[in-house]
């Protein structure tokens, strides 16, 4: 059937020239208090680049894809959650913020390139991390991973993680990022993590020399 | 040739379509490029493999696995693919699960709308189908698709409702169907099943089921393991799962 012809023919637009997820490996771990979020800070433009972004006080995004879309989508949805937290009157849900993005994502699904993992920390439900891919689903899961790079790592990730890890074993992170880096060409620079709880946001930037794994392993 | 030209270009036959005494590119940015937004899905990004279904004596039985593939990767591997509409109903979907979402938004939204009318009715499995019938056709009329094949089940008035739409409008009925690669791995066991038999109780039909959900798995490269089934009778409607498949590699050890 033809529309079977079309499902395959999607292999070669998504292995094209634009790859799947622009130049990064962006990842979120959701643990009992909190979430760690991590990227890889390679652009063309800039070797330092933050690709964590904050949508509010206690919610993050990480982006992959191409940077003009997910920075003006973040922008809007940052406005949008601002707004609607001032008239809640409380601190806004992960969720919302992440059908915020899932609403952007899937309406202009045709036009933009965004990959977004959200991820933060909200009184009702804790730690949560949801994925926005391409094409605009919304999908909560406890681990999250993104970007062209994320591939190289998903065997890595199965192996690893599980649900229900505490905070030092999702410090496990800054390997998965590292390995993923050292595999993929179009990511790399350093290792930006950020850990949410209740108590606020603690930032961390890993070098080349701090982070373990980062030459390849057994296998150079 | 100048007064052709003084004269103002006639209107476009409709909304970005060609007008008459101008080249005409189909491909080229019309008139209303970046004023609205394009909303046509051309492509499906994360998508669902086959959805089966098969009619029984007293109901309707539907599965699809739990995977979202992207491309070949197997990236969402706990998603579901079924929707219970209400007491009568349920659907499952295959193609690109984002427009599968949206399309259970749309659907639950509906559902609420009804149950506030607070007349006793909720909608048929028929009349959803038909419902989604104009709804797929009409997006595809105006080159903006909802990616999916649906499959509708349910049992309403004592009677069994399986039905088929898909992404062109094609609908039909069925006593039994698949999409995707179920239409060609499922679908002729379940037919060969009901020519011998021409009904089935909820067992044979729930094994019937998972015989050909395990054939897909061992055939289809798109697909999962783990699936979900949901069984419409009398009694309501009901999911079930997430089911694991036991497949059975010994046949390797015959080939050296």
């Amino acid at each position: 059937m033809g529309l079977n012809g079309a499902v395959m023919g999607l292999g070669a637009h998504l292995w094209g020239s634009y790859g799947s997820g622009g130049t990064t490996t962006i990842m979120a771990a959701e643990f009992d208090g909190g979430v760690v979020i991590g990227a890889d800070s390679s652009y063309v433009a800039n070797r330092v680049t933050d690709k964590l972004t904050p949508i509010h006080d206690r919610i993050f995004c990480c982006r992959s894809g191409s940077a003009a879309d997910t920075q003006a989508v973040a922008e809007a949805v940052a406005y949008q959650l601002a707004f609607h937290s001032v008239e809640l009157q409380e601190p806004p849900r992960v969720r919302t913020a992440a059908r915020l993005f899932q609403q952007s994502c899937y309406r202009y699904r045709e036009e933009l390139s965004a990959g977004i993992i959200v991820a933060g920390w909200d009184p009702r439900r804790g730690g949560q991390v949801y994925a926005v891919p391409l094409g605009g689903l919304l999908h909560p899961q406890p681990l999250a991973i993104g970007g062209s790079g994320s591939s190289y790592v998903y065997g890595f990730v199965d192996a690893s993680f599980r649900p229900g890890l505490s905070r030092e074993e999702c410090t496990h992170s800054a390997l998965t990022l590292a390995l993923a880096m050292s595999r993929d060409g179009s990511s790399g620079g350093v290792v930006r993590l950020a850990t949410v709880t209740a108590e606020g946001v603690e930032r961390k930037v890993l070098t080349g020399a701090e982070l373990e794994g980062g030459e390849g392993g057994a296998m150079s | 040739m100048e007064a052709r030209s003084a004269r103002m270009l006639p209107p476009p036959f409709w909304a970005g379509g060609p007008a008459p005494g101008q080249a005409y590119d189909p491909c080229a940015p019309g008139p209303s490029t970046g004023v609205l937004p394009l909303t046509r899905t051309l492509s499906p990004m994360v998508t669902g493999t086959s959805v089966l279904g098969a009619k029984f004596d007293g109901g309707v039985i539907i599965a699809a696995d739990m995977l979202g593939s992207y491309g070949s990767l197997a990236r969402f591997r706990g998603i579901s693919r079924l929707l219970k509409v209400n007491d009568t109903t349920m659907l499952g979907a295959s193609g690109d699960y984002a427009d599968f979402q949206y399309l259970a938004q749309v659907i639950d939204q509906m559902v609420i709308d009804e149950e506030l009318l607070g007349d006793g009715h909720s909608y048929s499995p028929k009349a959803i189908h038909s419902w989604l019938t104009r709804v797929m056709y009409n997006r595809r009329s105006k080159i903006n698709p909802l990616w999916n094949t649906v499959v509708i089940g349910g049992f309403y008035n004592g009677e069994s409702f399986l039905g088929y739409v898909d992404m062109l409008g094609v609908a039909y009925e069925a006593p039994t169907l698949a999409t995707g690669y179920g239409a060609y791995l499922a679908q002729p066991l379940m037919r060969e099943v009901l020519e011998k038999k021409s009904s089935l109780t909820q067992e044979e039909a729930r094994d019937l089921i998972e015989r050909c959900m395990k054939i897909l798995y061992y055939r289809d490269a798109r697909s999962f393991n783990r699936y979900e089934v949901a069984i419409a009778t009398e009694k309501g409607v009901e999911v079930e799962g997430p089911l694991t498949l036991e497949a059975n590699w010994d046949i390797a050890h015959l080939v050296r």
